[in-house]
């Protein structure tokens, strides 16, 4: 492992904990601690914890703070009340995707975007290139640690550290952000994630990670367990969820992508005209989520095969705990992007039988 | 998950695999080391009871939910039986490098070759 990788706030807990390290983004990260699959279930009936500190935060204030992020984003902002969050975009005039991020309106005429670790001097370039006269964006990722508690139990560990006198975890919504000083630790708590399941991203100052971290693992009887990058991106694949640099990037629209839902058109921003056309005439391909028949698992650059011809390329997969299937995504043309379509994928040399179906791959039992 | 441990009555070769031989029969599977590195084995593809395979080549390969790996032959011969139990429960690769967890069984082109393989201790001095 070079040195020249970065490390969260939280490494040394990291190392305690015997975890398997991974590049990841230009940040040294743990991919798993036990393993993938156990964490991965352990997210999915109790909770996990997972050290997203390598994630940006980038702030946007000042008077041309609205009119930057109306130009900038995707989705319409001005459909937010305080402490209101939306998943959205940066596009470029293309349309193609720059990063997806979470954007937040935050007391104070201070709006928060979380973004990927490996695009954060990307996005900042994006920013300061729309020239909004008035508007002041700051990157804060270096002084902000982020804690990720994903799972089932999430708001009922989250009541045992939190603040008597104020109005408890599950009065939290989903899409929504809480100041609140958790196990001693003033953060923001968002009830967002990346998982598919109930859970919370908290985020504060940098050095008090490690007392954050700790208070939450105090509470083991409700089963959470530190879980790594590795079932990140297993529970994330299962829920259909994009990630950036794979399965969406600069070269593909949110209406390619099958995320149309997500922008607020009618309006205009970056990218807005090319999304605007694509609505309007249809797109030449469509991400759809593709199982496999047969038992192997689809990897990122798979050829996708329709009757011996390449149709499409896989950007992930993965073989799903919950499902127990080989799961993917990838961009084929609308004709063959309907779920129940069967065609292949060619893994390494062998084809395989596969069939469209809808995201989520995983649903909860309810 | 199985303790680290490389035992002395096998022999090794460099990519990670060992041998178990007795005459021209021949047991092939991974090491601890490989199979730490690989992480859970959620997959085994095999070779085809009958194929022959080659030294230093790939033979089959394994999956963990992260990433595929090629399985190298540490020596030539032919396929004689597959571990079926393996391709049914990969995570026996994990659980059981040396015994439960072992790939495919092989007849020798030279039962001589054995002898270019590295003992226990030249294979830890590589890791």
């Amino acid at each position: 492992m070079t040195s020249s990788l970065r490390r969260t706030p939280l490494y040394d807990r990291h190392e305690e904990l015997g975890a398997r390290m991974v590049e990841f983004g230009g940040w040294e990260m743990p991919v798993y601690y036990v393993g993938i699959n156990e964490e991965h279930r352990a997210v999915r009936a109790r909770a996990g914890i997972f050290d997203v500190s390598h994630m940006g935060q980038l702030e946007v204030t000042g008077s041309g703070a609205e009119n930057l992020l109306r130009k900038a984003l995707a989705s319409d902002i001005d459909r937010l009340e305080e402490g209101q969050a939306q998943y959205s975009f940066l596009l470029n005039e293309k349309g193609g995707v720059v990063d997806d991020l979470i954007v937040y309106k935050l007391p104070d005429k201070v709006w928060l975007l979380v973004v990927n670790a490996g695009n954060i001097a990307t996005d900042l370039a994006h920013l300061k290139g729309l020239k909004q006269r008035g508007a002041v964006v700051t990157d804060k990722s270096d002084e902000t640690a982020m804690i990720a508690l994903q799972g089932p139990v999430t708001l009922d560990l989250l009541a045992d550290i939190w603040p008597k006198k104020t109005p408890g975890p599950d009065t939290i919504k989903p899409f929504t952000a809480v100041q609140r000083v958790v196990a001693g630790v003033p953060c923001l708590v968002a009830r967002t994630g990346y998982t598919g399941e109930i859970g919370v991203e908290l985020m504060c100052p940098a050095d008090r990670a490690g007392d954050l971290w700790d208070g939450i693992l105090a509470h083991r009887e409700h089963g959470v367990v530190p879980s790594g990058l590795g079932a990140r991106d297993t529970l994330r694949l299962e829920m259909g969820f994009p990630l950036h640099g794979h399965d969406i990037d600069s070269k593909t629209t949110p209406i390619e992508a099958s995320l149309g839902r997500f922008v607020h058109l009618g309006r205009e921003f970056v990218g807005s005209a090319v999304l605007d056309k694509q609505v309007a005439k249809g797109v030449k391909r469509k991400l759809v989520g593709i199982q496999l028949l047969d038992r192997a698992i689809p990897r990122e650059g798979y050829p996708i095969l329709k009757d011996g011809t390449k149709i499409g390329t896989i950007t992930s997969g993965t073989l799903s705990p919950s499902v127990d299937r080989g799961i993917g995504m990838g961009y084929i043309a609308p004709e063959y992007a309907v779920p129940g379509t069967t065609l292949q994928v060619d893994v390494r040399g062998r084809e395989r039988d596969a069939e469209v179906v809808p995201l989520p791959f995983y649903k909860k039992e309810s | 998950m199985a303790e680290e441990s490389y035992p002395a009555e096998l022999r090794y070769h460099r990519e990670h695999d060992w041998v178990r031989a007795d005459g021209d029969e021949a047991i092939f599977g991974i090491t601890w080391h490989a199979q730490d590195a690989l992480g859970e084995v959620v997959y085994f593809e095999p070779p085809a009871v009958g194929s022959h395979i080659d030294a230093d080549s790939s033979y089959g390969s394994l999956e963990s939910v992260k990433a595929v790996s090629d399985v190298i032959a540490p020596l030539a011969g032919t396929v004689t039986a597959v571990n079926d139990k393996a391709v049914e429960s990969p995570e026996l690769v994990n659980e059981s490098p040396y015994a439960d967890g072992w790939l495919i069984r092989v007849k020798l082109d030279d039962a001589s070759s054995v002898d270019s393989l590295l003992d226990a201790d030249a294979y830890q001095a590589l890791l």
